[in-house]
């Protein structure tokens, strides 16, 4: 087990897990912590290595009103022991052989999932011809540049592969010079960034409810399958991102 | 004995609230939302609800027809398998026991299981005894107001016993069947019944 920072709020935990059975991109585990009167909790949280990766890694969030997160973020260190079940969830994954275009769009935290998607593309991408027949794009919602996660590893995918584009907006505060977007994901934003519907890409949004929900029904709006869209919401309903 | 968590505490919950919680389980003051996909949205004036039985006689309403049926007022707790749980939660709806003998007037059968087919493509199973005798109805007023589509509005499945991916959002359709065939997440690694007490969250558990 290891602990690395992200972002100021954000910790990646990897895990050496002994009979891992596999998982899909996408896919999230349970964590169950025990305290030592034996009181319990569990929590969910998403798998943000590829299936190909032999340690687990799961990113999260410190919740400033979280039981679990926030043990996870700041008392969790190198050697202790987490349990964990998993891997859960069948529906919002994504392999190579699914194919695309792949179309992802994220808030906050919810880029996690869809990191395990591009790492998959990316390492499956490099030892195929599967590149050209998967293109991806990734528009990502984050309130400042300190809070994108996986900021120098999006770059570094998008400068050695270009079937790639990651377009950012920053919806609290822009850096000087920032040229990218400035507001929450809109109709337009995603008429702009999106494949048209007629290419049939393969969509996944994850973030905070009213990210996903607004997200989600501009792009059937825009003409996109609604099977073709699949969606992870976290939080309630009205909260701000 | 499970591994202690170096240096874990937690929140204990209240020991009211300790009682009512299923065991992983832990409460939540707000209304998440889980959803598969985007929320569809279907008018009223297409809207209607069908009981359709396995030898295919059916009866189905409009929505002011069921707008006219008897509702009760229901409160209840609420268990997600994502871990939250929400107390005293009030909804309006129609019994599935009503639904039930109105349908067996126009000759609608029942059979041991139930496939809830909803909006968007969603399915659930749910046995029928666990669907009569006052445990489930279809709900449209949350909270003294008309549900939210993001909450399933406008109507969804209300069966609090099970965990809450039974209660199917946007929900149109009640089909018997005969076997326990299984639903959208029975069908990808979830219990086949979704008993919060019995934490029977997925494939596999007792």
């Amino acid at each position: 087990m290891d602990v690395v920072a992200e972002t100021p709020r954000t910790r990646t935990v990897i895990l050496d897990v002994p009979d891992w059975p596999g998982h899909r991109a996408g896919q999230h585990v349970d964590v169950r912590l025990t305290a030592e009167d034996g009181y319990q909790t569990e929590r969910s949280y998403s798998i943000a290595s590829p299936p190909e990766e032999r340690n687990l890694s799961l990113t999260v969030e410190r919740l400033e009103e979280g039981e679990v997160s926030p043990y996870l973020t700041e008392e969790l260190r190198a050697g202790d022991k987490l349990e964990i079940r998993g891997p859960i969830g069948g529906y919002f994954v994504w392999d190579i052989s699914t194919g695309g275009p792949l179309l992802l769009i994220a808030g906050g935290s919810g880029i996690v999932p869809l990191m395990a998607m591009l790492r998959h593309r990316d390492i499956a991408i490099r030892s195929s011809t599967a590149r050209h027949q998967t293109p991806a794009r990734l528009l990502y919602s984050s309130r400042r540049w300190d809070e994108i996660i996986y900021r120098e590893e999006l770059e570094k995918l998008t400068r050695t592969d270009d079937t790639l584009e990651v377009m950012h907006t920053l919806t609290r505060e822009q850096p000087e010079g920032w040229t990218g977007f400035r507001r929450r994901i809109d109709r337009m934003m995603l008429a702009e960034v999106a494949w048209p519907a007629s290419e049939q890409p393969r969509v996944f949004v994850c973030g905070p409810t009213p990210l996903v929900e607004s997200a989600a029904a501009s792009l059937v709006d825009l003409g996109h399958l609604p099977s073709l869209v699949k969606t992870e919401r976290f939080g309630p309903t009205g909260s701000t991102s | 004995m499970p591994p202690i968590s170096r240096g874990f505490r937690g929140r204990r919950p209240t020991s009211d609230a300790a009682s009512r919680l299923p065991p992983g389980q832990y409460e939540t003051r707000d209304f998440p939302v889980l959803s598969a996909g985007p929320t569809p949205r279907t008018s009223l004036d297409k809207w209607d609800f069908t009981l359709r039985s396995t030898a295919g006689k059916s009866a189905r309403w409009s929505w002011d027809e069921f707008q006219k049926l008897p509702r009760e007022k229901i409160t209840t707790d609420i268990h997600c398998v994502t871990k939250w749980s929400k107390f005293g939660t009030s909804w309006e709806g129609v019994s599935i026991d009503t639904l039930l003998a109105e349908a067996a007037k126009q000759g609608v059968e029942p059979s041991p299981y139930v496939m809830a087919r909803s909006d968007g493509g969603y399915t659930t199973n749910v046995p029928l005894a666990d669907l009569a005798a006052g445990k489930a109805w279809i709900a449209f007023i949350y909270d003294g107001a008309p549900l939210h589509p993001e909450h399933g509005g406008p109507a969804r499945l209300l069966v609090p016993h099970l965990y809450f991916w039974k209660s199917a959002k946007w929900v149109r359709e009640l089909r018997m069947m005969d076997e326990n065939t299984p639903g959208f997440w029975e069908s990808l690694g979830y219990h086949i019944y979704g008993d919060p007490w019995r934490e029977q969250r997925y494939a596999g558990d007792e």
